[in-house]
């Protein structure tokens, strides 16, 4: 620690040595775990872009003009970067920059619900299989088996044509791929915690196997789900947009910015505008999350 | 208050079983502290743990307070056994501060008034409400094994069973731990089981002590019987003969027959 904290303030109540409520003590916690992040500069850098991203999702209206993203001016089509249209206009004369403010509510969307779908069904199929192991763990393992032996962006594809176009199917998609690898995770993290002594303590005392698992163990397994889930979001945000680049995504008019990608392809040699500012979006944002992770994950290490 | 009669517990199935306790008959009366003795895999803690309900035995009855206990233990059953754990380190969630871990048993049982049972659990095991909302990482060894005995005596156990609890520990703070449990079992009239590799220890907190040997119980006897020396096995002389300190003699020359007595 560095110098100590002078008394009365904020900071010295977050780092007394003898917090006086559970309050206090969790404040306490998470502000030393910040410490750590914040001497990050890399992590600090992904956090800003993260949280950049999601201050333009929710004021994309005051920042830019949504009739701009979908009104198509077919006279001002495919014009460079000017005053009027920063990143130019597309191959319908419908402004960029709009168009990538309002594309990150849809890829900030898209991350969300895989993440609340994910999370909880990776949790709910490698907690009990670590947990009780015998012939519950063969067949919970099994089944993560048969969903991890395909290629992740082939079933994701086949399920978003199967399904039919459009967001919704591409998220049930991406979450029926994604969840393996954290049923997995959730399993090992059980694993190893299965025989501490805590745990034959809690046992000993007459809690019950949900009431282990929720309040035992489940608070170890997180940190490392949430670091695997941010490193993850950039393969998240790619195979949305792959998706949205094959048609299987998000609809036109919609300002997905894979699609984006897509339709700016056929002219990509003369207007190249059109298909590389909403890459760079796409390109930037996962960068932003895997360096979010990586920043998560050393703070993780120095503490365990 | 424990009696175990001809209780063997074996681990593993088929010609991958391993007996790790035999026939071991043991009896606890009410109140009194009784303390096993043996070197690194001899069964002792697996015999607490088939006491505390954790491993299952194959044969035998184990009658706690006067009831014969099944595999599956009734909550209130539970209730009646609390054990302390060696390492005070791994027996102590590490996300959960000291608070958190004393209020879990009190949510278990559905105990009434748990504000005041935290608060009177933590000072009789001689900690102060400043280390009530901290981690085990911001706690001392000794702070930590205190903690797990408020944790067991939380509950208000009538058998408290030990396992090795101070040899984690320094020795100055192995005193400290061992007076506390003394005095805990004089207040609270617990009945004790403790298992050890040291004999001072065992020595200090029980009247009773049983020697074990590669699963089998050898012999009973005394603390002073021990101290005078008197006693029947070759093993428990050997024994008292390498607590002594280094000595060239108690290195029997080839294999001890423990069967022989």
């Amino acid at each position: 620690m560095t110098a100590a904290p002078v008394p009365g303030t904020m900071r010295a109540w977050l780092l007394a040595p003898a917090p006086a409520s559970r309050m206090q003590a969790r404040f306490g916690r998470w502000f030393r775990a910040w410490l750590g992040f914040r001497r990050n500069p890399l992590a600090m850098s992904g956090l800003i872009i993260v949280l950049a991203l999601v201050l333009v999702a929710i004021f994309a209206p005051l920042i830019a003009d949504p009739d701009a993203a979908i009104h198509q001016v077919l006279e001002d089509r495919l014009q460079e970067s000017s005053w009027a249209h920063w990143f130019g206009t597309d191959e319908l004369g419908r402004d960029i920059y709009a168009r990538v403010v309002f594309g990150s509510r849809i890829t900030l969307t898209i991350v969300a619900l895989v993440s609340m779908i994910v999370v909880p069904v990776g949790l709910g199929i490698g907690l009990p299989a670590g947990y009780f192991g015998g012939w519950i763990d063969t067949v919970l393992m099994r089944i993560t088996d048969i969903f991890l032996a395909f290629p992740r962006l082939v079933l994701a594809l086949a399920f978003a044509a199967a399904l039919g176009p459009g967001i919704e199917n591409a998220v049930i998609a991406i979450s029926l791929t994604a969840w393996p690898p954290y049923a997995r995770l959730a399993r090992a993290e059980t694993l190893t915690r299965r025989q501490a002594e805590f745990i034959q303590a809690a046992e000993l005392q007459g809690a019950s196997h949900f009431r282990i698992i929720a309040t035992q163990i489940v608070p170890l397994c997180l940190p490392s789900v949430i670091i695997r889930l941010t490193l993850d979001m950039a393969g998240i945000i790619l195979t949305a947009a792959g998706l949205g680049f094959l048609g299987l995504g998000a609809q036109p008019p919609s300002p997905e910015w894979g699609a984006m990608v897509s339709s700016g392809r056929q002219v990509l040699l003369d207007q190249w505008w059109v298909a590389t500012i909403p890459g760079i979006a796409i390109f930037v944002t996962s960068l932003g999350f895997n360096l979010l992770g990586d920043g998560l994950r050393d703070v993780g290490d120095a503490r365990g | 208050m424990i009696i175990l009669d001809n209780v063997t517990i074996a681990y593993g199935q088929g010609h991958r079983r391993l007996v790790a306790a035999r026939d071991v008959t043991l009896a606890v009366p009410e109140g009194a502290a009784v303390g096993l003795v043996g070197e690194s895999g001899s069964g002792k803690s697996t015999v607490l743990r088939a006491i505390a309900g954790l491993i299952p035995y194959s044969d035998g009855h184990i009658t706690l307070a006067g009831k014969s206990v099944g595999k599956r233990r009734t909550t209130a059953e539970k209730r009646m056994v609390q054990m302390v754990f060696q390492d005070p380190y791994g027996s102590l969630h590490p996300n959960q501060t000291v608070d958190q871990i004393l209020a879990m048993p009190i949510a278990i049982h559905r105990l009434d008034k748990g504000e005041a049972r935290i608060a009177k659990a933590l000072s009789e095991v001689g900690l102060g409400r400043e280390h009530r909302y901290r981690y085990p990482h911001q706690l001392s060894g000794g702070q930590r094994q205190r903690v797990a005995i408020a944790r067991a005596l939380i509950l208000e156990p009538s058998i408290l069973l030990l396992d090795e609890p101070t040899s984690a520990l320094d020795v100055s703070v192995q005193a400290e731990i061992l007076n506390l449990l003394a005095r805990l079992r004089r207040e609270h009239g617990l009945t004790m089981l403790m298992v050890s590799h040291d004999l001072a220890v065992i020595a200090h907190l029980c009247d009773t002590i049983g020697v074990m040997s590669r699963g089998l119980l050898l012999e009973t006897t005394t603390a002073d019987a021990m101290a005078s020396g008197e006693v029947v096995h070759e093993y428990t002389r050997q024994l008292l003969r390498s607590n002594a300190g280094f000595d060239r003699s108690s290195v029997s020359a080839g294999d001890l027959d423990i069967s022989a007595a």
